[in-house]
């Protein structure tokens, strides 16, 4: 393998937001992770653990409230003008809802050709017209469908504009937020498998957040496991599935469901109580602790350090 | 064989809208036993949902149950009920669970006052016995410190806890059948294990049917005895879940099965996906609905809808493959009992 370049570098990453009260919610709250070129990095964790506002944070689409986002080893949220303009063609987001993220008033052609416009990729109007094309035919559209409003498609073919506009500017980069959420499972392996094969044929960076830990697994070379603003766990994708270490993971790995009724009638489930508590103002110590089975009282006074255990696997947890 | 609760019989629905007739439903057949749980597993579109309203008497204009439908429970057509029977039917001996907490909640009342005003309708307490059973049931569905829940409105709950709130007032007249329409998609997956699990223990707990209409078959099987494949409007396999997924015998139920992402599939493999679109169904085809995705279709699935072919143990399947004139074709892959498991 060649030497690992990185391509986005979080560092110490905040975010919080002021709350009634004066309190704070802590949405993200000290996150670190590396994407390197050409890798798919899988984000996963419950609702309302960050993991959206930190994708967002960290491509500077959230002004942030401590640490850094580098891109290509620039700080994100200090570009400004060209420079941001040039960023923002190189790193763009597929959203999760399909139907609230394409402009009903629009036509797809337009949709998917506004980064063309603000970007001037074009040279003139047919040059446009045939990028748009060329672009829906890759995303398995046909031409016959530029000119028809966002309304008139399923949520699986929405889901294909979103992709085509993400594409149409050339990116190095895209973060694709639960991009597979709002579909059926048949439409969702289509989804997976046409993100897989334009990243192999344009050597694209993809940050991949979702709450399906089984596609997470099939698209992504390493995984994050997210919980209430902090990463617990960072390794690969195979040695997280067949070796994980926090106990959080575990669980989350546990309650996968399994399409086979002998397995799921015998075996055990690791069970987690209650719902994910709230970030705001949270309790000093590890923020899994309420939850955890293994709690001890270094748990509940010391916040846990994402440390690497063994080369490549990182895990926030005083047990492991 | 258990004694029959619910009993639907060539039940059609069609809608009528400004470029047609749309048949949502067309002939479905099936039973449910007491105490048993049934999963009806099929694509968004395929009917599942209109099916399951139609049980629940909530079909309304433009949608039209067909002439000649009939939907039997404990033996009496619900179909041919009057208002009033429909008041003590629905509610008291079924109740369903929607897959939309938050929507089918109402913003604006206490959640412990919902529940009550189910016990309360249908004359079973009254005011203040109705507000401590309302807690009770909150209690019940596993929802911690009941008393001060019940006092705050859905948008304070967690999209968890308002679908064990939704369960609580669904349970709150002791129904004999449950209808649970995608009660977890909206969820993420250790709480989806939770109300799965939830589910599972009430019905050990009251001996309720449930009737699971779900598009994740990685859901039915820790919970379903029987599952049915619906495809465009039909039943397309029906057997019991080892059956189903141990020896599926449909093309549709293979695809389906294969479409599951598994822990044990190689990194970025090719999913298998189902190419192509379900049938328009203004105007359903004569042949076999799959029969244009279907990758085993001979001329004959074009022309006619297949019949059911019965395997025994209740194992049907409507498909020309199983036509003794057709050519023998293996299941593309068996699906191996040691697969999957973490």
């Amino acid at each position: 393998m060649k030497e690992k370049e990185p391509l986005l570098e979080v560092r110490h990453l905040k975010k919080y937001f002021p709350a009634a009260g004066g309190a704070t919610v802590k949405a993200v709250d000290d996150v670190s992770f590396t994407i390197y070129k050409g890798e798919t990095l899988g984000m996963v964790g419950e609702s309302g653990c960050g993991k959206t506002t930190c994708g967002r944070t960290a491509m500077g689409v959230y002004p942030k409230s401590g640490g850094e986002a580098l891109f290509d080893g620039r700080d994100v949220h200090k570009l400004r003008g060209a420079d941001k303009l040039a960023f923002s063609r190189r790193a763009q987001i597929i959203f999760q809802d399909p139907y609230a993220s394409l402009n009903p008033r629009m036509t797809v052609a337009d949709i998917i050709a506004e980064g063309i416009d603000i970007h001037g990729l074009a040279q003139n109007h047919a040059q446009r017209t045939e990028r748009v094309y060329e672009l829906l035919n890759m995303v398995g559209l046909n031409k016959e469908h530029a000119n028809r409003f966002a309304h008139e498609f399923s949520g699986g073919q929405r889901q294909r504009i979103g992709i085509a506009r993400a594409f149409a500017v050339n990116p190095d980069f895209i973060m694709c937020d639960e991009p597979i959420s709002a579909l059926d499972v048949s439409i969702q392996a289509q989804i997976v498998n046409l993100l897989v094969k334009l990243q192999r044929e344009m050597g694209l960076t993809y940050l991949f957040i979702a709450h399906d830990l089984a596609m997470v697994k099939h698209i992504s070379d390493r995984i994050a496991v997210m919980y209430l603003g902090t990463l617990v766990e960072l390794t690969e994708s195979e040695r997280l599935y067949d070796k994980p270490l926090h106990p959080y993971t575990q669980a989350l790995l546990s309650a996968i469901p399994i399409p086979d009724p002998e397995i799921e009638l015998t075996r055990e489930r690791i069970r987690l109580e209650g719902d994910i508590p709230s970030p705001v103002d949270p309790p000093p110590g590890c923020r899994f602790a309420g939850r955890c089975s293994r709690t001890c009282a270094r748990c509940r006074r010391e916040t846990p350090a994402l440390r690497e255990v063994e080369p490549g696997h990182f895990v926030a947890c005083h047990l492991v | 064989m258990g004694e029959k609760l619910l009993q639907v019989q060539d039940l059609r629905v069609s809608y009528h809208t400004y470029a047609g007739e749309v048949q949502s439903v067309r002939g479905v057949s099936f039973a449910v036993e007491k105490g048993e749980t049934l999963a009806i597993v099929g694509e968004s579109g395929c009917g599942k949902s209109v099916t399951a309203k139609s049980i629940m008497g909530l079909i309304q204009d433009p949608g039209e149950i067909k002439p000649g439908s009939r939907i039997l429970y404990e033996g009496r057509d619900i179909l041919k009920m009057k208002k009033r029977e429909w008041r003590a039917y629905r509610g008291e001996q079924c109740a369903m669970i929607f897959q939309d907490a938050l929507t089918s909640l109402d913003p604006t009342m206490r959640v412990g006052k919902q529940i009550a005003e189910t016990l309360r309708v249908h004359g079973r307490a009254g005011k203040a016995e109705a507000a401590e059973k309302a807690v009770e049931l909150l209690r019940r569905v596993g929802i911690p410190n009941p008393e001060r829940r019940a006092q705050e409105f859905p948008h304070q709950f967690s999209g968890g806890m308002r679908q064990r709130a939704m369960i609580a007032t669904a349970l709150a007249c002791d129904p004999k059948l449950l209808i649970a329409d995608e009660p977890t998609t909206a969820l993420d997956v250790t709480i989806q294990a939770q109300i799965i699990d939830l589910m599972k223990q009430l019905q050990r707990e009251l001996g309720a049917a449930i009737v699971l209409i779900t598009h994740d078959l990685g859901v039915v099987a820790g919970i379903a005895k029987h599952i049915c494949v619906m495809y465009s409007g039909k039943i397309v396999e029906r057997g019991t879940s080892a059956e189903l997924f141990y020896h599926p015998r449909h093309p549709y139920t293979w695809a389906l099965l294969k479409a599951v992402p598994r822990l044990d599939l190689k990194n970025k493999q090719e999913l298998a996906t189902i190419e192509g679109t379900p049938p328009d169904l203004l105007s359903p085809p004569a042949g076999c609905p799959f029969c244009t995705r279907c990758r085993y279709c001979m001329p004959v699935c074009k022309e006619e809808m297949p019949p059911d072919t019965d395997f025994g143990g209740g194992h049907q399947a409507a498909c020309w493959l199983h036509d003794p004139r057709a050519p023998k074709v293996d299941a593309p892959f068996v699906v191996r009992k040691e697969a999957g498991g973490i």
